[in-house]
């Protein structure tokens, strides 16, 4: 299958900081593959590379074969990308429902005298949008809680809404940012589900960032390693937990001798 | 000493450093000419109140007052009687002393007035004592009243002092047919005030009874979600509104001039405040320069209609269109540059925005075309075939018209497309714009429908006041609009009514203020914040009801 999104020579640098380095990434369409790596290696602001909130100084990003580095965020959301954050960003004052009504803003295309005039056109649209509202709450279970304020949620609840909210707007490539964040096992277990459920149910190729191990390791076909910016390895889960440099960024120098070695992936699982 | 008296005392001193206070503010002296009920003037009233209210809130907040309820009136006398102790110093202290060279208020006036006239001062000081003590410790008895009597007394008392403050507002409207032998040329009389009092007390417990034998069930969403599928209920309650708009100058305020030009005030600010809240409350884009759009609609109108030298002789419907439009573009031309802009910095420059259209009229430069500090004059009344709506009461419904189409506007614009992007933009600009949303279209949009409405509002002022100078046009005007909107409830539709209502129109009916206005609204903007953060009139979440499965039906065929 051929790649959907493809990174090349990736360069990001702050000052006189290089967050990425130089990065060469693919992701096969319909696949579910992660990026980890220890904090400050890169992860998000790769995200924000692919998203458009950081254009890259160097390389070239393309997503279904069209170079998308340096667009701006809306354009490549309407292209067919959505992200949601790894401190959930919701939009708190609107209610559950009304986050995802504005995710699906670039399916839209009415213009503002539409909505003043309600154009039959205008009405339509928006018995739609509120049908596929529902039924997205529906999809993620939280119907009972669609008029409610978002930031009144509860933080299970918050993190779903996020995931509704991205897939109102029919992406084909849906980044997670530590999806699994701040939940207790049980709940962990249920995202892993749900997000491979997501995938099948919509289509969808999935890129995570992920700190927790036994996610990142039950979860992903494929995973990428950054540390300081640069890719370190990349493969399969198994051949990520035995690789010594993988082990020597989370564990430091000198664990990747010895004892810690056979620790790490234990660790890790 | 028991803790509980402490503090009692500490509310005593805290009421004295308000009421002297509002002594030396000048107000008590400039109002006791306005009598409110009897010989008890407006005066009396402002400085009284503070130990009504300081004994009050101690009752409420006193740790007695379920186990011993009869030590609260006590308390209340202490704060009150405190309080005025404390007022009584400024006289004895002011014969001896002469204070006018720091306190211009500080007069023997004052002092008198404060005495009660009294030609002995001790006996003055003895009656401000007990006046004090009396008002705190017949305030701290209500609350430790059942719920339906403190309700009642507190209700029949507040109406019949508001009544009496507001006497000449009642006996210029209709119901000077009800109320008016209660009236005397100037406030209450004393029996009438009796009546009243007793009348009211009794309909506000009846009231508060009501409610408690049928408490008020908040609504559950799911209700709400059911309510809002059957719009019946609204319909109803929206005509009745509009009947009351339509039949209010006429009949309600018996075309009354003055009563009419402060509702049409209270209208402009209206249909500002609902642009000015499309692009603060719905965007959450703040805007400090809104008045320069009220201006480019009134000079607009001003020039191109004026009978003056100035004047283009256009009617005011050829203006009108033009005005709206040039304050439009103007907003959407002061939009480009600050679009990279957020919060303060915003601010900052929309300020200086709003500065250069004022200088701009006022300058020498453009003067023979703007008449400079002279102004435009002679702007004639709009027309309607051969009808001229001269009167504030035939205009008054020009302006109605133009808060329907706003407000109409503005509330389909919220629940569409645009709305919900301004609400993301206002939540988050970031997540906004990765979920596909435009920022320059977005903002662009919501910085011309403000000034739109602005320039509308402006253009029927001109017409209004039949007169436009640069320096009517000053920053207070931007300030007042985002006070009423902050004070109403940001992003609220009815909030701009109600903040409008509170902020532009009481202060125009107690002219007596006028003079403290400033205070006043530095007080309301305080109190707000801390009491009620979310304005008087919140923003509420529309409920989305789940659709019908013959809809989905529907709608897919």
């Amino acid at each position: 299958m051929a790649p959907i999104l493809v990174a090349r020579k990736v360069t990001k640098r702050f000052g006189g900081l290089v967050a990425v380095n130089e990065l060469d990434f693919e992701i096969e369409e319909h696949a579910i593959a992660s990026v980890i790596g220890p904090n400050g290696a890169g992860k998000t602001t790769f995200f924000n590379c692919i998203t458009g909130f950081y254009v890259p100084e160097e390389g070239v990003i393309e997503f279904e074969g069209k170079e998308i580095q340096g667009l701006r965020p809306d354009k490549i959301t309407t292209m067919g990308i959505a992200r949601t954050y790894q401190n959930i960003r919701l939009f708190g004052k609107m209610s559950a429902i009304e986050n995802v009504m504005v995710g699906m803003h670039p399916r839209l295309s009415l213009h503002w005298w539409d909505a003043v005039i309600h154009t039959p056109a205008f009405v339509r649209q928006e018995r739609k949008v509120l049908r596929r509202a529902w039924e997205l709450l529906d999809y993620i279970g939280l119907t009972d809680w669609a008029n409610h304020q978002a930031n009144s949620l509860p933080y299970g609840a918050q993190r779903r809404l996020e995931i509704a909210r991205a897939l109102a707007s029919e992406p084909k490539l849906l980044l997670l940012d530590e999806p699994t964040a701040g939940m207790n096992p049980q709940e962990t277990a249920e995202m892993i589900e749900f997000i491979r459920k997501l995938r099948d149910d919509w289509n969808l190729t999935i890129l995570l960032i992920e700190h927790d191990m036994k996610v990142v390791m039950t979860i992903s076909e494929k995973i990428t390693v950054l540390d300081f910016g640069t890719k370190i390895a990349e493969g399969k889960p198994e051949e990520i937990q035995r690789n010594p440099r993988v082990i020597e960024a989370y564990l430091g120098r000198g664990a990747a001798s010895g004892l810690s070695a056979a620790e790490a992936p234990a660790q890790a699982a | 000493m028991n803790p509980i008296w402490r503090s009692t005392l500490k509310a005593g001193l805290l009421t004295g450093a308000i009421v002297i206070y509002v002594a030396l503010t000048g107000m008590v002296l400039s109002l006791s000419q306005r009598p409110v009920i009897g010989k008890l003037s407006l005066g009396h009233v402002v400085y009284m109140l503070v130990f009504v209210g300081m004994g009050y809130i101690t009752a409420v907040r006193s740790p007695w007052r379920q186990e011993r309820p009869w030590l609260v009136p006590l308390q209340g006398a202490v704060v009150g009687g405190v309080g005025a102790a404390i007022l009584a110093l400024l006289p004895l202290i002011g014969r001896k002393v002469d204070l006018g060279w720091m306190f211009v208020t500080a007069k023997p006036e004052l002092y008198k007035f404060l005495l009660f006239n009294q030609e002995q001062v001790a006996r003055g000081v003895l009656y401000l004592i007990l006046t004090g003590a009396v008002l705190g410790g017949v305030a701290a008895v209500l609350p430790i009243l059942p719920e339906v009597l403190h309700k009642a007394l507190l209700g029949g008392a507040s109406t019949t002092l508001l009544l009496g403050v507001l006497a000449e507002l009642v006996q210029r409207t209709v119901l000077k047919k009800v109320l008016g032998p209660f009236f005397a040329y100037k406030g209450l009389k004393p029996t009438g005030a009796a009546i009243l009092f007793v009348v009211l007390t009794v309909l506000f417990g009846l009231q508060a009874w009501w409610r408690q034998k049928h408490p008020k069930v908040t609504k559950s969403v799911a209700a709400q979600e059911a309510e809002a599928a059957s719009p019946l209920r609204t319909t109803l309650q929206l005509g009745a509104l509009l009947l009351f708009l339509l039949i209010l100058p006429v009949w309600i305020l018996n075309k009354d001039t003055y009563l009419n030009s402060v509702v049409n005030l209270v209208g402009l600010y209206i249909i500002m405040g609902l642009g000015l809240n499309i692009v603060v409350g719905f965007a959450g884009l703040l805007d400090l320069g809104y008045v320069a759009f009220f201006a480019i609609g009134a000079y607009t109108v001003a020039l191109m209609t004026s009978l003056g030298p100035l004047g283009h002789g256009y009617s005011f419907w050829q203006a009108l269109p033009v005005a709206i439009l040039l304050a439009l573009t103007a907003g959407v031309v002061l939009g480009i540059p600050v679009l990279r802009m957020r919060g303060d910095y915003l601010a900052i420059v929309t300020l200086g925005f709003g500065e250069i259209i004022r200088i701009l009229a006022n300058s020498d430069w453009l003067k023979p075309f703007m008449g400079g500090a002279l102004g435009v004059l002679d702007i004639p009344k709009p027309k309607i075939g051969n009808w001229v709506l001269k009167e504030e009461y035939q205009l008054y419904y020009l302006i109605l018209a133009g808060i329907l189409v706003t407000w109409f506007v503005a509330s389909r614009l919220y629940h569409s497309r645009v709305g919900r992007a301004w609400q993301a933009l206002r939540e988050d600009e970031d997540v906004a714009e990765a979920m596909g949303i435009h920022l320059v279209t977005t903002k662009l949009l919501a910085f011309g429908f403000g000034a739109a409405f602005s320039g509308l509002s402006g253009a029927i002022f001109a017409a209004k006041v039949g007169s436009v100078y640069p320096h009517t046009f000053n920053l207070i005007i931007s300030i007042n609009v985002l006070s009423l909107i902050i004070v109403g409830g940001i992003g609220s539709l009815p909030g701009v009514v109600v903040g409008a209502l509170a902020l532009v129109g009481l202060p125009e009916l107690l002219r007596e203020f006028s003079e403290y206005r400033m205070l006043f609204y530095g007080i309301a903007l305080i109190a707000m914040m801390l009491v009620k953060p979310e304005g008087f009139w919140p923003k509420r979440l529309k409920v989305y009801p789940r659709p019908q499965e013959e809809d989905a039906e529907a709608s897919a065929l």
